[in-house]
Formats: C-alpha cells, sequence, structure tokens
C-alpha cells in the first residue's frame, strides 16, 4: 500500500488486491486489511444538508415516533438520525477518504462484495436543530481476521465517526459492517419467470462424507437398503457405523437390513436460521414437512427410532411441521434428493404402521 | 433552574401517581409489536437517506443471496429510539443507543420490541432492548435514556 490515500482511490486497492496483498484468507491478504486500522475513514465531511423540519417530519412519519421534542417551533432532531445527517444518498459520499474506498476495493477484489450492518453504537452529546451544519470525521477503528457467518465468509469493518454541528461536538457514531461473499447465491438461470419455484431456488444438499468405516452405509443407502451394524463378538446391533462396538470391543461385524418401521423418538423443527437445502424436496408434490412455507422454510429433523432398536437422524416427510410428535409411527423411504444423492427419510401419516408386523408396538 | 424544577415536579408526580411504574432495575417496559410492512422498510430507509437497493428492490435483494428486502439498520434504531421515548414521555432524552443485528426484518414478518430496565442513577435510566420477530431476535441493545433532561 504504497499509493497515497488522498489521491489513489480504487486503482491503488485494485493493484493491492491482484498483486500485493496476496490471496484471500493469506495472511499477508490479512496484514494489508490490517494496515487499515487507524487510517481515516472520512475527511471534513460534511452533511449533504443542515439539519431540517423536512427531514425530520419524513423521519417521525416513517418510524411512526410522535415524540413532541422533535415537532413545532424549538423541534430538535430525534437522536437516532444522527447518521443520517451523514449520508452520501443517491449522489454518493463526500469526504470519504482514499483509505476506506481502498479497503473497500481490496474485500471486493476479494469476492466480499456484499456488505450488511451489523452494529451501531451512538452517543448524543448536543441536540441537534434546524439550521445547524453537520461536519464529520471518522476513522476505521479496525478490521477483523476473516470469519464465517451464516450470510457467508468475510471481515467485519469497525468505523468511528465524531459529528459535529457548527462546529460543536454533537456525538459519535461506531458502525460496524460485514463486507462478505454471500454463502449462497443463486444460479443465474434463477432470475428468470418462475425464479420462485422452489426447485430453482434451492442449493443442492451438502454431499455425505463417506469413509471407510461408513462406506458400507452409504452402499446399502444406493441399493435403498437401511443396513445396520451388527457386532460379530455380542452381536450388539449399533448405529451409527462405527469400526468397533462399544459394548464388546470387537473389530468384526456384519449387517442386518432394517425393517422400515419406527416412530420418533423427538424432533426438532429448525427454523432459523433457513436452509434451502434442506427443505421439502419435492416441495410441488408432496405435502411435506417445510413445503408450504416456501424455498427456505422451516422442516422437521427427527431422531428415529428403528424396530430394531437403535435410532437415527433424518427429515420426517409426509406431515405438517406442526403435527410431528414424539411416539409417532413412521417408514423408512430412500429419496431421489438430486441426480447423485439418494437419502433415507421416514414418512409420518397412516401407512406409515401398516406395512410392517412389527411395527409400533416394540420400542 | 425553573426547566429543573418542573421537571423533578414532573417525574415526582408521574411516581406519585403510578408508584409500580416508577424506573428500578429488573422493571419489564410493555413491549410494542410492529407489523413489518414493505412500506416501514423502504420509507424508513429514504427518511435515512439509505438507498442500498437491498432496501428496496426485491429483485436485487434476491440476486444478493436475501429472499426479499429487508430493513436498514437506521430505521431498526429509529424505532428502539421511538419504542423508549414513547415510554418514557414528552420530557425523555436519548442518550446513547448501542444496537446490534440478528435475525433480518422482512416484510410481512412483526417485531416485539422489549425492554428491560437494568440501571436508574438519577433521572438516567438503562435499558436491555430486544426486538424478535418470527426468525429469532431481529436488534438486541442497550439504551440510556434521561427521563426529565431539559435542553442543553
Amino acid at each position: 500500500m504504497s499509493g497515497d490515500a488522498g489521491t489513489s482511490g480504487r486503482d491503488a486497492g485494485r493493484d493491492a488486491g491482484t498483486s500485493g496483498a496476496g490471496a484471500p484468507g493469506g495472511a499477508s491478504y490479512e496484514r494489508a486489511l490490517k494496515a487499515f486500522e487507524g487510517r481515516p475513514a472520512s475527511t471534513a465531511g460534511v452533511g449533504k444538508d443542515p439539519v431540517n423540519e423536512t427531514m425530520i417530519r419524513h423521519w417521525c412519519e416513517a418510524m411512526g415516533d410522535a415524540h413532541p421534542a422533535y415537532r413545532g417551533p424549538d423541534a430538535v432532531a430525534p437522536p437516532t438520525m444522527l447518521q443520517a445527517w451523514t449520508m452520501g444518498g443517491l449522489s454518493g459520499h463526500q469526504g470519504r477518504s482514499g483509505a476506506y474506498d481502498e479497503l473497500s476495493a481490496l474485500l471486493d477484489d476479494a469476492g466480499y462484495t456484499s456488505i450488511v450492518a451489523t452494529d451501531c453504537e451512538q452517543e448524543y452529546l448536543r441536540p441537534l436543530r434546524p439550521g445547524d451544519v453537520i461536519t464529520f470525521d471518522a476513522v476505521i477503528e479496525s478490521v477483523s481476521a476473516r470469519k464465517t457467518t451464516k450470510l457467508g465468509t468475510g471481515h467485519f469493518v469497525t468505523t468511528r465517526m465524531d459529528i459535529r454541528a457548527n462546529g460543536e461536538p454533537a456525538g459519535t457514531h461506531r458502525f460496524r459492517v460485514l463486507k462478505y461473499a454471500p454463502a449462497a447465491r443463486h444460479s443465474p438461470e434463477g432470475r428468470g419467470p418462475g425464479r420462485d419455484g422452489p426447485s430453482q431456488l434451492r442449493p443442492k444438499r451438502p454431499r455425505p462424507v463417506v469413509n471407510r468405516d461408513n462406506a458400507g452405509f452409504w452402499a446399502g443407502v444406493a441399493d435403498r437398503r437401511l443396513l445396520i451394524q451388527r457386532c460379530g463378538g455380542c452381536g450388539t446391533l449399533r448405529f451409527p457405523w462405527l469400526p468397533g462396538c462399544n459394548g464388546c470391543g470387537s473389530a468384526d461385524w456384519d449387517t442386518v437390513e432394517a425393517s422400515g418401521a419406527g416412530t420418533v423418538y423427538s424432533y426438532v423443527v429448525m427454523h432459523h436460521p433457513p436452509f434451502p437445502a434442506f427443505t421439502a424436496p419435492d416441495a410441488g408434490a408432496d405435502v411435506g414437512a417445510g413445503a408450504a412455507e416456501g424455498a427456505a422454510g422451516p422442516y422437521a429433523v427427527g431422531l428415529i427410532e428403528l424396530a430394531e432398536g437403535v435410532r437415527m437422524v433424518s427429515n420426517v416427510i409426509g406431515v405438517p411441521l406442526d403435527r410431528v410428535r414424539i411416539g409417532m409411527p413412521v417408514r423408512l423411504e430412500f429419496l431421489q434428493v438430486d441426480e447423485e444423492l439418494v437419502l433415507p427419510v421416514f414418512r409420518a401419516g397412516p401407512d406409515a404402521d401398516g406395512g410392517a408386523p412389527d411395527a409400533g408396538e416394540e420400542g | 433552574m425553573t426547566a429543573d424544577a418542573d421537571a423533578a415536579a414532573e417525574t415526582r408526580a408521574a411516581r406519585d401517581a403510578d408508584p409500580a411504574a416508577a424506573p428500578r432495575p429488573g422493571l419489564e417496559l410493555p413491549p410494542l409489536t410492529l407489523p413489518i410492512t414493505r412500506t416501514l422498510i423502504v420509507s424508513g430507509a429514504i427518511a435515512s437517506r439509505d438507498y442500498q437497493d437491498v432496501h428496496h428492490d426485491a429483485e436485487a435483494a434476491r440476486e444478493k443471496g436475501s429472499p426479499d428486502i429487508f430493513m436498514n439498520i437506521l430505521t431498526t434504531n429509529g424505532l428502539v429510539g421511538r419504542y423508549l421515548t414513547d415510554h418514557f414521555g414528552a420530557r425523555s432524552v436519548l442518550r446513547k443507543v448501542a444496537i446490534r443485528l440478528g435475525a433480518p426484518n422482512y416484510p410481512g414478518d412483526t417485531m416485539v420490541l422489549r425492554g428491560t430496565i437494568t440501571d436508574v442513577d438519577g433521572s438516567t435510566v438503562q435499558v436491555r432492548v430486544v426486538g424478535a420477530n418470527g426468525l429469532g431476535n431481529h436488534v438486541t441493545g442497550t439504551v440510556t435514556v434521561e427521563l426529565a433532561a431539559v435542553a442543553r
């Protein structure tokens, strides 16, 4: 970052992003971000409008705020308007420093193009009255290490602004934003007509991690058979798959195929954060959990006790979310989630306890 | 001086009228329920001069990975301020507002603001605020209000 902060602007940032700052996530990239701490974010900024009754009234109408102090000939501005007086509006920011633009460009170039405000801390030192001219200076207080949030991965940037009215200190404003790369971008073809169709919006389910210890289980699922491990030493059934027996320690095992009958041993309904990949996979045709709530709606996760006695976690389908109950009989079904992935899920409903002679009563 | 005396008398009068409502740590304020309409989100964004497209353009918001437009932080800040001055009345003045955002406020949701007094020092009251919507906590924060302030 050798360029002059006052004049180099975005181009310097782009250079830094592609040559001097290293790859995003790397140590040299993070050092380049840290180097912005303490640099000015804006210098000698001037509010585009002096404090005025019109903007105060528009604010109060939007907020539904009828505080008498904000009306009439001696009106003061709602203190929470503090930042509004410093906003660039449609014509953009003035007085913003080269350093802030450089930092933004460095983050943009790393793919952290989205921005969301996360924190706002304001202290009000003096009431603002119509006619007050607003000036402000801001400093980049901190740039976080790379963080992964449910929105995506990126960096938190904290700025602190000192605001003056007619030259007198009027307030301080600390503001934190997350500059990030969205976790799940929609595919371009999802934007056309019919974009609300859940199948187009929904990202793919995460792939299972298949390893030497559980490969047999996933091979069974691919054949639409739910296989439970049985210890070769003591005969104990176990699930999920493990290399050895918890009971006797034996590493010998074979498998038994689950009958498919089971009951809901426990469950949760996942409302937030929304994971579109986990909502009902054939929402258009199925009345299953989450279908009615749209692409990113809630879904039920059941802990199912199989008739054989072991328990496993999977989706409960075929019943509205608020009708899932402990003890409810369910029946194994294999769901073709997408071209590559088949998953065992459990369907509740009238057929669930009719299909297997031993369902429901044991357990 | 007169204003100070008036303010003190007003505070005393309010406490005499309803001793149970006198500010004390642990006291919970009545909730404020706010329907999150598209109009509220857009008018709040424009009144705060925030023209980021995610606060008024649903199509642009979706392209950025959000299911719909969502409320900007300045509007949340304004609503939190309003909640407290609505409750504490005509003489109350906000001194500090510190908020953190969580679950976004999308159109069609409802946010319920709740406050609990955590500290009282003379006429200055500190309130812990939580605003919950259908997805979880939209906002958590701490607000310092002066109850019978006079203009400085």
